[in-house]
């Protein structure tokens, strides 16, 4: 394949302000091209060389706070994750996130993605005592923790909601995101706290309204599987329906160390003082 | 400064139709509506024909037969026909992938990520495979 090295990248970005009123319009921006350039570089450059009203949301520049997450050439991506080379084409055309709505420019309002998230109780729910006040670590092996580690590994972007065709027309759908972090709480050996979400998915516009399009695991850009995860949970809802479904006890805590092992003798100096 | 609501950007219907850059299983769930809507526009279409034209009397049921051995509308039953097999075979697969079956188990994820449906795409191309050849079956059963 030919090198990917043109001068010049035309940015398409859709303004709109709701202070003017209008609608949003596509305005054009020629951006000086460097190899290495991700679009995120792009938009800051717009920024701070043409147009300094130009809004977007970005922080940490590594594909770890979540918030570029926009449009770009029509897939969502995170603006900060993605090299203009990978699109090999000298114009790209950058949008808010779609099923979300747009606060200003490329800024989307995630108030309705948060607040799904906090329905499902993103924390450990233990009975009886233990969180309250904490002496001790839960157990947990590591082919217990590999049952839910990808989906700790979500950052909130609000891609997968972009992707899924059910997110777009079901405004009460909870979503992949959220109904990925309630496999992932839920999955946990240290949780007891399934009765108290898995409830809350079981409903139309939770795990049932999900037909399987796959398009939220394609696009998360942290390789989470969202899709699986809400399988998972119709699953286990339609095993606990047929009274099949297994419990586990959940893990218990980590005895204290009752006896510390023999201190390690300190070694000597290597470097003897000169008498 | 002027408050305003922000502004709603929900694609609605068109975010189903519209599978632009999303990979294989996208578009099946996008036929699997269509077909699934079309099955139902023949059904309420064959119900009325069936019924109603038919307490009509004879002559009315044998224009309306008549009409329908028009060599397009045989086209159109055949499709009718492949629908069905898709929605059919393709629901089988949706109910053995949605309760978790042929999907495997979550990974932890290492780059380059592959989520559980890409993984075990071979099943869905299978199925589109049996699919392929059920239709074939059907449109010889119309042709000869
Ligand atoms: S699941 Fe993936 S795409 Fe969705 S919010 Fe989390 S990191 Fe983003
Ligand atoms: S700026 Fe933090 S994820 Fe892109």
């Amino acid at each position: 394949m030919a090198e990917f090295n043109p001068e010049k990248i035309t940015f398409k970005v859709q303004r709109y302000n709701p202070e003017n009123g209008g609608a949003p319009h596509l305005e054009k921006f020629t951006v000086p091209f460097n190899k290495g350039m991700t679009v995120l570089d792009g938009l800051l450059y717009i920024k701070e060389n043409i147009d300094s009203t130009l809004s977007f949301r970005a922080s940490c520049r590594m594909g770890i706070c979540g918030s570029c997450g926009m449009l770009v050439n029509n897939y969502p991506h995170l603006a900060c994750h993605t090299q203009i080379e990978e699109f090999h084409s000298d114009k790209l055309t950058v949008r808010p996130l779609p099923n979300l709505s747009i606060i200003k420019d490329l800024v989307v309002d995630l108030t309705p993605m948060f607040s799904s998230h906090k329905q499902i109780k993103p924390y450990l729910i233990r009975g009886e005592a233990g969180m309250e006040d904490p002496n001790a670590e839960f157990a947990q092996s590591p082919q217990e923790l590999n049952t839910f580690l990808q989906f700790a590994y979500c950052i909130k972007c609000g891609i997968c909601l972009a992707a899924c065709p059910t997110s777009a027309s079901d405004r009460l759908f909870l979503g992949p995101q959220a109904m990925a972090q309630c496999y992932r709480y839920c999955a946990d050996s240290r949780d007891q706290g399934q009765k108290e979400r898995l409830p809350l998915v079981d409903t139309d516009h939770g795990v049932w309204r999900c037909h399987l399009a796959g398009a939220c695991s394609e696009a998360c850009p942290k390789g989470l599987d969202p899709a699986l995860a809400i399988q998972l949970l119709k699953r286990q809802l339609a095993a606990e329906a047929l009274g099949l479904g297994k419990r586990r006890p959940p893990s218990p805590v980590v005895p204290p160390i009752k006896e510390s092992k023999p201190k390690v003798p300190y070694p000597d100096f290597t470097v003897k003082k000169e008498k | 400064m002027k408050q305003t609501a922000p502004r709603s950007n929900y694609l609605g219907v068109g975010g189903w139709i519209w599978a632009g850059n999303y990979k294989l299983e996208r578009y099946l769930y996008l036929l699997h509506r269509i077909t699934g809507l079309g099955m139902l526009l023949f059904l309420t279409f064959h119900l009325t024909a069936t019924t109603v034209f038919r307490i009509q009397g004879q002559e009315v049921w044998e224009t309306t037969m008549a009409l329908l051995s028009n060599p397009w509308l045989k086209a159109g039953e055949y499709l009718v026909a492949a629908a069905f097999v898709y929605h059919g075979m393709n629901g089988l697969r949706l109910i053995l992938q949605e309760f978790g079956f042929l999907l495997g188990k979550p990974t932890p994820p290492i780059y380059p990520y592959k989520d559980a449906l890409r993984k075990k795409r071979l099943w869905v191309v299978v199925m589109m495979v049996v699919i392929f050849i059920l239709a074939l079956v059907f449109l010889f059963d119309f042709i000869v």
